[in-house]
Formats: structure tokens, sequence, C-alpha cells
């Protein structure tokens, strides 16, 4: 007598707590082993690309915002150093400082979601809910500056919109020496905790030939112990001057990318704090009229502004005709930016290369053989976010 | 070490036949080729010792309805030992089927399927060629120049029949494309006013 087995499949989303955001994916299991993983996606696509090909260069920046919701200046960052380049602008010191400052705080930001929300899928629910006041602190500073919690709209290409109010850097700073030992106490929940080790070592393991195989980048590319960051590599704005170390895992598990984000936090520490320390007084945005808006106050008194002022905002700034592609490290991996511009005042094409979208893509084998428990931590150790994969 | 000229120089050297155009702009080699070569070429930049383009970071595509050739795609590369970015173009027909390059870049599954979603741009022997961003029965490739912002259908959820349900977009005000682009010489259709007058 022969025993028939039979595949069942299983629809995991797209309303699932552990799916971060709206993932619908078709699980083949044989009893609880996944077989086969098909994820869906697409249920977040709001056509932003399109979109973007209608609206003006600074019209376009909001867009931004919204793909990767949880560290939105980081992408406004890849955008902004697009229009720089082909424009051939210079960025004022004090503005590249301010920038990688917030940059670093978007990363510190995701980071801190990623890990906790991770921790949350495995069982833990504590370090969430320390996690996000600290998220709330970070957002406040957001809030400061450019008006938003999340939606900030604040890089501009040439500089950022506004110089940071008084009181902000020493905020900020008194932040960051409080901050390490927050770090400190999630890691006492979670590093050497048993259940967590379970549930993450040895789960996932991508090597580093997959890794490259299926264009990783960010914390899935470093996990695998490839020492690659573009702000080592191809250093933009003021990451030059910076010193930080980028830590990198050997196993390439879950278990290490877990660790290699919470090293990267206490770097985007270091990060900040030189930022703050080191930052010169001055201009925050390029002085040409032609590009960036002049300030209320001379738009009372003079005609050029005013002229400026009302072309800046009806038409927009003119970008002649070329092609680039721009990328920068975002929390999340490398966030591109494909940018053809026809001379006009809007983006002929602009594609966005998501970091999550090859992430996503590997779930299939990355999954293969484990069991179906183990879903939701790979997929937390992916650190997924659909608004930038959807688009 | 050696530098992006260097590298271009080796790429045009050995590929001679095959590449139309090179350039080097934004330090990124630029590098047009036919679409017959494109496997060719890709397994050269992927697998050469000068060039180890190992990493496939993204595939799209550009429209340009008034061209002979309408699309151009487009292949971005990253080599993490030279540290160096290669753009890859060809321009394609609009009905031209390409061959598919999962085969050497597995990553390049959902971007393929992204470009033939967006654009309507066939690869050949792909395992997997279904749409992947658009809602499930989507018709229309929405990148295209020549489709709508607006789209063709929206939803909504009817009351009556209970479940959501398709319908043509109806706009309350139409999509306002105002023409900017030279105010102070004023608008297209008041020169042409004038000018017949």
């Amino acid at each position: 007598m022969s025993k028939q087995t039979k595949t069942l499949n299983l629809n995991f989303g797209p309303q699932h707590p552990a799916a971060h955001g709206v993932l619908r994916l078709i699980l083949e299991l044989d009893g609880e082993v996944v077989e086969k993983a098909d994820p869906h996606i697409g249920l977040l696509h709001r056509g932003t690309e399109k979109l973007i090909e209608h609206k003006t260069y600074s019209q376009a920046v909001p867009y931004f915002d919204r793909l990767d919701y949880v560290a939105p200046m980081n992408q406004e960052h890849a955008f902004a150093l697009a229009i720089e380049k082909i424009l051939k602008i210079e960025v004022p010191i004090r503005a590249q400082y301010i920038r990688v400052l917030f940059c670093e705080i978007g990363r510190i930001l995701s980071h801190i979601l990623n890990i906790t929300t991770q921790a949350l899928d495995v069982g833990a629910l504590t370090p969430s809910l320390w996690g996000f006041e600290e998220r709330e602190t970070l957002m406040t500073f957001y809030e400061r500056v450019s008006g938003s919690r999340l939606h900030a709209n604040y890089f501009r290409a040439g500089g950022v919109h506004k110089d940071l109010p008084r009181g902000l850097e020493n905020d900020i700073s008194d932040f960051i020496k409080k901050f390490p030992k927050i770090i400190d106490d999630l890691e006492t929940l979670l590093t050497d905790n048993r259940i967590f080790k379970q549930r993450n070592v040895d789960i996932g393991i991508v090597s580093k030939q997959d890794a490259l195989d299926y264009s990783f980048s960010g914390v899935m590319l470093r996990g695998s112990n490839v020492a690659w960051d573009l702000r080592k590599s191809q250093p933009y704005d003021c990451y030059e001057q910076m010193e930080f170390n980028i830590p990198v895992g050997t196993n390439g598990d879950c278990y290490d990318r877990y660790l290699c984000r919470v090293e990267e936090m206490r770097e985007s520490v270091k990060i900040i704090d030189q930022c703050i320390k080191n930052m010169p007084k001055g201009p925050i945005k390029t002085l040409d009229g032609k590009i960036s808006p002049p300030p209320k106050k001379v738009l009372k008194e003079s005609m050029e502004a005013l002229i400026h002022h009302f072309k800046l905002f009806t038409e927009g700034y003119r970008v002649n005709k070329d092609e680039i592609y721009t990328a920068v490290e975002a929390p999340k991996g490398e966030f591109g930016v494909y940018l053809i511009s026809d001379g006009s005042s809007k983006p002929y094409k602009c594609k966005i290369r998501a970091p999550g979208f090859s992430h996503l893509q590997a779930m299939d084998y990355l999954i293969k053989g484990h069991m179906l428990a183990d879903v939701p931590a790979v997929l937390g150790s992916l650190d997924i976010v659909f608004g930038e994969i959807d688009r | 070490m050696f530098s992006l000229q260097d590298l271009e120089k080796k790429i045009n050297s050995e590929l001679t036949t095959k590449i139309n155009t090179s350039k080097i702009n934004h330090s990124q080699i630029f590098i047009n080729i036919d679409s017959e070569d494109l496997i060719d070429v890709i397994l050269f930049l992927k697998n050469n010792e000068n060039t180890k383009f190992r990493q496939l970071i993204d595939i799209t595509a550009v429209d340009y309805p008034q061209k002979d050739k309408r699309f151009k795609l487009v292949y971005m590369f990253l080599s993490h030992e030279y540290n160096s970015r290669l753009v890859l173009e060809c321009l394609i027909n609009e009905d031209e089927i390409v061959p598919t390059i999962t085969k050497i870049y597995p990553a390049s599954n959902w971007m393929e399927r992204e470009v033939f979603d967006m654009y309507g741009i066939k690869f050949k022997d792909h395992p997997d060629l279904r749409r992947i961003l658009t809602d499930y029965g989507f018709e229309g490739f929405p990148l295209r120049k020549d489709f709508p912002l607006t789209g063709h259908n929206e939803v909504r959820y009817s009351e009556d029949e209970k479940k959501v349900i398709y319908e043509p977009v109806k706009l309350e005000q139409n999509y306002r494309n105002f023409d900017y682009e030279s105010p102070w010489e004023g608008t297209k259709y008041i020169n042409k006013n004038t000018k017949d007058k």
C-alpha cells in the first residue's frame, strides 16, 4: 500500500501583521515544510514613476518620501543628488552635513523598526514598545526641521529647504548621548535570548555568491560577509569626512543580519555625533537663484527675487538633456534613481531602484526547505517595506 | 587598480564590432549595443577578469514613441571588485522579443517581469513572464508614453453588488496640464491666434 502525499497551498497575507504590509505570499507546503513561495506584490502600486514624469522636479520630491516611508529622507537624497550631478551644482558644506545627519537619523529610524518588528514576529513584544518610543523622539526631530513627522519633503536639489531651528542641534546631541544605552537595553532582551536565537540562527542563510547573484545590497549583502557600503566605496556628500566602520556578518543568516543592524545603529550614532560637532555655519542651499527659491523676506523688496520665485513655482527649473544613475546607501540597501532629463522642467523618465525589490524576489530561494514558522523570521530579516517595492 | 578610461578601452578592444557607441558620463560607462549581441556582451561583462560586473542592479526601458525603434532597454551593472558602474543600452522595436538573462543573473527575473508589465516588452525563454506590479487582469502598459496618467479603469465598492467593481474612469475635472514652459512668450494657443491675424 502506498501512501499518497499532497502539497497544501497556503495563502499568506495580504493582510497579515507578519507580512510587513500588503504582501500576498502563496506557499506550497509539504506538511510544515515550505516547498515553494510565490510572492505576489503590487498591492500598494501607485504608479510613482508615471506620476513623476508628469511633475516638475521639485514637485517630484514628496513622492520619494512615500517609497520607503520608514526612512523618507534617504530616498530624497538619491533624487537630489541625481539632479545636482546633472546640473553640476555645488552643495554648501553645511547643507551636506545636515543631509548626512538626517540620513543617519533615517537609518536609525528604519533599523529600530526592523529589529523590533522582527523580534515581534518571533514572539518578543517588549522591544517594539521600547523601540517605538525612541522612533517617536527621532520623528520629532524630523518634524522640527521639516514640519512633518513622516513625509518630510526636506531635501532639495542644491541643499535642504530650511536651516535647523534653534536648539535642535543640542537636542539631537542629548539624544545620541542617551541612545547607545537604549541599544544596549534592546540587546539584553534579544542578542543572547534563547528563543530569539533559536528562531534566527541558521535560518535563511545566504551565501556570498548568491547574495551577489540575487543583487542583494545593504545589510543583506554585508550579513553574508561582503564588506560593501556605498557610503565608503562611492562616497557622496560629506561621508568622506566621517569616520565609521562597516559591520559585516559571517554566516549570512537572519541572526547575523540582526547583529549587523544593531552595530550599524551604533555607527550611525557616531556619524551623527561627528556631524553635530563639525557642522560649519553657512548657507544651507545653493545660492543660484535659478534653482533655489529666494527667502521670503527678499521677496517683498527685490523684483528679481519675485521673478525667480514665480518662475520656480510655476515652470520649475529646467534640467539639461542628460541621463544618470545615482545610488545611495539607504538603510535597506542600494537605493538608486535612473533619471533621464530632456531639457524641460519635468523628468522624461525616472526609474526607481528599490533595494527591497531584489530582496523579496529571493524569497523563494531563501525559504525553500524551511518550516512554515520560519517564513515570518526570514521575511522580517529581509527588511521589506512595500512603499518602495510596489512604488 | 585602473581607471574608468582604461576599462572603457578594454571593453572596446575586446568587443570591437559589437559596440555601437561608448562614453563615460558622470563616472559611469555607457555602452550602446544591438539587441542580437545582448547575451554575448552581458556574459563577457560578467565573466571577464577585467570587468567582473557581477551584480545586476536594475533593468528598465525608456519609451520614445516618435522614434523608429521605439524602446530603449537599459541594463545597469555594478562591479564590486573594480568599484565601477556600467549602463548597457540597446534600442529595440515595439514588437521585438528580447532574450532573457535569467540564466546569467537570477535577479533579472522580477526586473524583466516589471519591464514586461510596464512596457509590454517580451522576453524569450523567461521562466515566468507574468505581470508583477499591476492589478490582476490589468490591461495596457502604464509606463508607455501613450498611456494616460489617469488610467482607464477605476475601482469602487458597490453597495448593491456587495463587492468591488471596475468602472471606466470618470473625472469630475480633467487632468490639467498647464503650459508653464514660457509664460513670458505667451501660451501656444494665444501665439497662434495673434500670428494668424
